[in-house]
């Protein structure tokens, strides 16, 4: 069984989050990259899947420019065998998508996170198996391989459901898949320069969305205090105005 | 030309969420000018069905069809794309949740069509389309424009309030055109989540502190925990005391979560414990020091005895769920 | 000059960050007030390297440069010293002095499963009457023709009990003074060695530290590091390496006290505003920092000196001199910052501060780091 994991490269989650160009662009200054954290679970688990046996390879892949590089030499140092990244700026969903097709059909099983920490799309998983005429598995969150099929537990709302699925297939994954994030071992760490990490170029794809700008929410209220004897207003203004529940 | 909206049903019944889609997809109906079409996909009895059309469905495509109860991505995908073709839509509106998230990218590659994911209103403008989002994990919104003439949205949940009309809905059976060997999936076990809920998974958290005196007191909180289907966490004093397990303790040095609702009962909000739990989208506070930290972090508050305001709110959420 | 760090380096520094933040903040109070030995930890950081780390990978080693080394002490020592120190004496001492001054023999039998972590290293040197005067050793190792023979007591020795591998220094020709010195490799489970009680520390508690007696143990010749009375020179070089970990080590003590009262600074409020604001606390925070950036680049020069097969001896002996001192006045202004959440435990400041003092203390004081460094002045 082959697998390719799909990999982001996001800010690192505590970064601050700013504008540049008339809020028309993300800051990027100082920002430090990192692996999307439910990429880094899916490879994490992928990476346990080799190591328990019936994992023939794990590819990684990203779409972006050089400066990905450092992502993708973390997933080789935590245990992916080779590495691709088509070089391209990612414009939307679809785009990378699009290049992703390219090299994603020769895989048994393709994982990605259910979204990504920057612009939270949760679609090119979705749109990459469409692409390929592949099936699809949405949030799952389990993901064993028992007598070379693949066995997969997914979330519903309000529970789990164990399936089994035909490959290919891309399997959209989330938290609970790996219980945290591999650290990587020194010695993959020394061997990442080592592996190969191939360079393609983009294809032509055309782009159906675009940002238009951003916008900062408006700073934190104070907190609204309600009378300890008047709980049902407080239940009134988590449910209309919070709209918690 | 309509709009079609999916909606999922869970065992035959529809969730607000249903009626949030419908009321916003009639609203983005009006503003170009068409009509509101939904699919149902499962078997859902006529006077269910009925209900889509208070909210503003002029017509409901009913596919009772149940080799789509395994949820089989790809098959879904393809009914729901199959009606849009139909009905000659021009968007497409799912809800943001698993089964949306799952099915939409697909459909707005079979239909060729442009996608935002978790919109959190409707359009600025129609022509060009641009459409509101959360982003980076909600620290920012981006506006988002739409090149391509069928536009896919999937709504973030509670982002659109219920509009109810007097409009009524024509159910026509449909028939999605799904041939067998498009479907493999196989269910072998569903499991209803009926015991506890995992605290990091949790969308509410209860959180009890100092304020409960000691480990028998909790009887409260559990029931209102069960209520509210939220998960139970506590403070580092209580877990220290033993009142409570270590893998409830939330803070710096225990769990670190970020529900969309954080309750803290009789917790003063030491930084520790923010450090744990500031990421909350939403943070109630009940305490009986009317200047103890937590009500800096929160954003609702009560300065009150948690005893009296537990069992309270317990049966108020009972009242609106039911 | 370059003051970049590689991709690799980055990586390690992370891997030390991600785990001492995720694993051992778990349970450092806990081990801090039980004193109990971190087992689990060193097993999971010698299966991602961190107890070889510079040690060539022929000999089950990471193979990485001291620079990386100095970057996982700082990261791990934010939160643990008590578990850094443990790596250090292991990395530094240990491993060091046997990769550059072993038998191939040595090396295969007993810098291998130390490099990969399976054996826990300890460096005995100090004596009850001799701390940092390594010239007079009372221990005795007799040579008995096959074998030498071992008497005398070692203190203050850092995974005393853990460790499976002990690096002696006992006096073999007593008339010919340091030159008699010599240095061996002892297995913990000899027989003939008995230890003292676990020491009731101050700081530094989860790591288990003991006086070692030695009473007619028997060594086998092969054991015997370098020539005869090499032991003294051995002792000094293991220690030129060794102040960079232990510098390292009060270098995180110091940042990791920072970073939590820069943290507590900007939260805390008084008089209206966040403390930070009032510019008592905001010059402190600044006095820290600065003294926090000069100990880094001490560590990381000294680092650098030994990575290109420079002396460095006198650079990592400034390092530990500062970087001790300034561990110990950083931490006391965070407790100070803190007020009185700082005198708690659970905002992990007094236990900082508790561990810095051992850094101005152990493998040589400040004053002998003083000695050291005004020898070589003197010398020029």
């Amino acid at each position: 069984m082959k697998i390719l994991v799909l990999i982001s490269n996001v800010p690192d989650t505590t970064t601050k989050i700013r504008f540049v160009d008339n809020n028309k662009a993300f800051d990027t200054s100082g920002v430090q990259w990192i692996i999307n954290p439910w990429d880094e679970l899916a490879l994490t688990r992928a990476v346990e899947l080799k190591e328990a046996g019936g994992v023939e390879t794990i590819t990684v892949a990203n779409v972006g420019e050089s400066i990905t590089e450092p992502t993708l030499r973390k997933a080789l140092a935590v245990g992916a065998d080779d590495a691709i990244r088509i070089d391209t700026t990612p414009k939307d969903a679809f785009y990378v998508a699009s290049q992703l097709a390219q090299i994603a059909k020769d895989f048994d099983v393709i994982m990605v996170g259910i979204e990504a920490s920057d612009y939270n799309g949760s679609a090119v998983g979705g749109m990459l198996a469409e692409l390929l005429n592949f099936n699809s598995v949405s949030a799952v969150s389990g993901m064993n391989i028992e007598n070379g099929q693949l066995s997969l537990t997914r979330e519903i709302d309000g529970g789990q459901q164990k399936i089994s699925v035909k490959t290919p297939v891309v399997t959209i994954v989330q938290k609970g898949i790996a219980i945290d994030p591999r650290i990587p071992a020194m010695r993959g760490i020394m061997m990442a320069r080592k592996k190969p990490l191939t360079v393609l170029p983009a294809v032509e794809a055309g782009e159906k969305t675009s940002y238009v700008n951003f916008e900062l929410p408006p700073p934190k209220a104070a907190c609204k205090m309600v009378d300890e004897d008047n709980v049902k207003e407080l239940v009134r203004l988590l449910q209309e105005e919070a709209k918690a529940f | 030309m309509s709009i079609l909206v999916y909606t999922e049903n869970w065992d035959g019944k529809f969730k607000k969420l249903s009626f949030e889609l419908v009321s916003y997809a009639k609203a983005l109906a009006n503003e170009l000018s068409t009509t509101v079409t939904v699919l149902s996909i499962g078997k859902v009895a006529d006077e269910e069905l009925k209900k889509l059309g208070n909210y503003g469905a002029s017509k409901i495509l009913n596919v009772a069809d149940a080799r789509f109860d395994s949820l089989d991505n790809k098959a879904l995908a393809l009914a729901v794309a199959n009606a849009a073709k139909s009905e000659g839509s021009k968007a497409v509106v799912f809800a943001h949740n698993n089964l949306g998230k799952a099915i939409a990218p697909r459909v707005s590659v079979k239909l060729k069509g442009g996608m935002v994911t978790g919109v959190t209103a409707l359009p600025e403008n129609v022509d060009p389309f641009v459409v509101k989002k959360k982003v980076f994990t909600g620290k920012a919104f981006a506006n988002i424009q739409i090149h391509a003439d069928i536009k896919i949205l999937t709504l973030a949940q509670n982002s659109f309030e219920l509009i109810e009309t007097d409009n009524k809905a024509v159910i026509e059976s449909f028939d999605a055109g799904v041939s067998d060997d498009v479907f493999s999936t196989t269910v072998n076990e569903t499991n209803k989540v009926t015991g506890k809920v995992l605290l990091t998974d949790a969308e509410i958290v209860v959180s009890g502190g100092r304020g409960f005196k000691g480990p028998e007191n909790w009887g409260i909180l559990e029931e209102l925990a069960d209520v509210l289907g939220a998960g139970m966490a506590c403070s580092r004093p209580v877990s220290d005391e033993g009142w409570r397990g270590h893998e409830e303790h939330v803070g710096q040095t225990g769990k670190i979560i970020a529900p969309n609702l954080y309750f803290a009962f009789g917790i003063s909000g030491a930084i520790q414990h923010l450090g744990g739990v500031n990421s909350s989208k939403i943070i109630v506070a009940v305490n009986k020091d009317a200047e103890a930290p937590i009500f800096e972090a929160a954003d609702y508050g009560i300065v009150g005895d948690l005893f009296k305001v537990i069992p309270q709110l317990t049966e108020e959420i009972k009242t609106i769920k039911s | 000059m370059n003051f970049e760090f590689t991709e690799e380096q980055l990586m390690i520094k992370q891997a030390a960050k991600d785990y001492a933040e995720r694993e051992l903040i778990q349970d450092v109070l806990e081990r801090d007030a039980k004193a109990e030995f971190p087992t689990r930890h060193i097993k999971n950081l010698a299966e991602l390297g961190f107890m070889g780390m510079m040690v060539d990978p022929k000999y089950d080693g990471s193979g990485m440069d001291t620079v990386s080394y100095v970057l996982a002490m700082e990261e791990l020592s934010k939160i643990d010293s008590s578990t850094s120190v443990i790596i250090s004496v292991n990395n530094s001492l240990v491993c060091y002095g046997l990769q550059k001054f072993g038998t191939e023999a040595q090396k295969e039998k007993y810098l291998k499963p130390l490099a990969r972590g399976e054996h826990i290293g300890a460096f005995l040197l100090s004596e009850p009457e001799a701390g940092s005067d390594a010239m007079h050793q009372h221990t005795r190792a007799e040579d008995m023709g096959d074998h030498y023979l071992l008497n005398g007591t070692k203190n203050w020795i850092t995974s005393g009990n853990s460790a499976t591998t002990y690096i002696v220094m006992a006096q073999t020709y007593p008339d010919k003074g340091y030159r008699g010195i010599n240095a061996f490799i002892v297995e913990r489970n000899s027989p003939g060695i008995t230890l003292g009680p676990h020491e009731d520390k101050m700081g530094m508690r989860s790591s288990d530290t003991h006086s070692v007696m030695f009473s007619d143990v028997k060594v086998p010749k092969e054991n015997k590091i370098g020539e005869d009375g090499f032991g003294y020179k051995f002792a000094m070089k293991a220690l030129e390496a060794g102040r960079i970990g232990i510098a390292s080590q009060a270098l995180g003590i110091a940042s990791g006290a920072f970073e939590r009262a820069l943290a507590y600074s900007k939260e805390r409020k008084a008089f209206g505003t966040e403390i930070a604001n009032h510019q008592a606390i905001a010059f402190k925070l600044a006095d820290m920092a600065v003294k926090i950036e000069n100990a880094r680049n001490l560590c990381l020069k000294a680092a650098w000196l030994k990575d290109h097969n420079k002396p460095f001896a006198f650079e990592s002996a400034m390092a530990k001199l500062y970087a001790s001192d300034i561990a110990m006045e950083v931490t006391t202004e965070a407790v100070q910052i803190h007020g009185g959440y700082g005198y708690v435990k659970e905002y992990h400041v007094e236990r900082l501060m508790r561990e810095a003092k051992l850094t101005q203390i152990y493998e040589g004081t400040s004053e002998v780091q003083k000695i050291v460094i005004s020898r070589s002045l003197l010398r020029e």
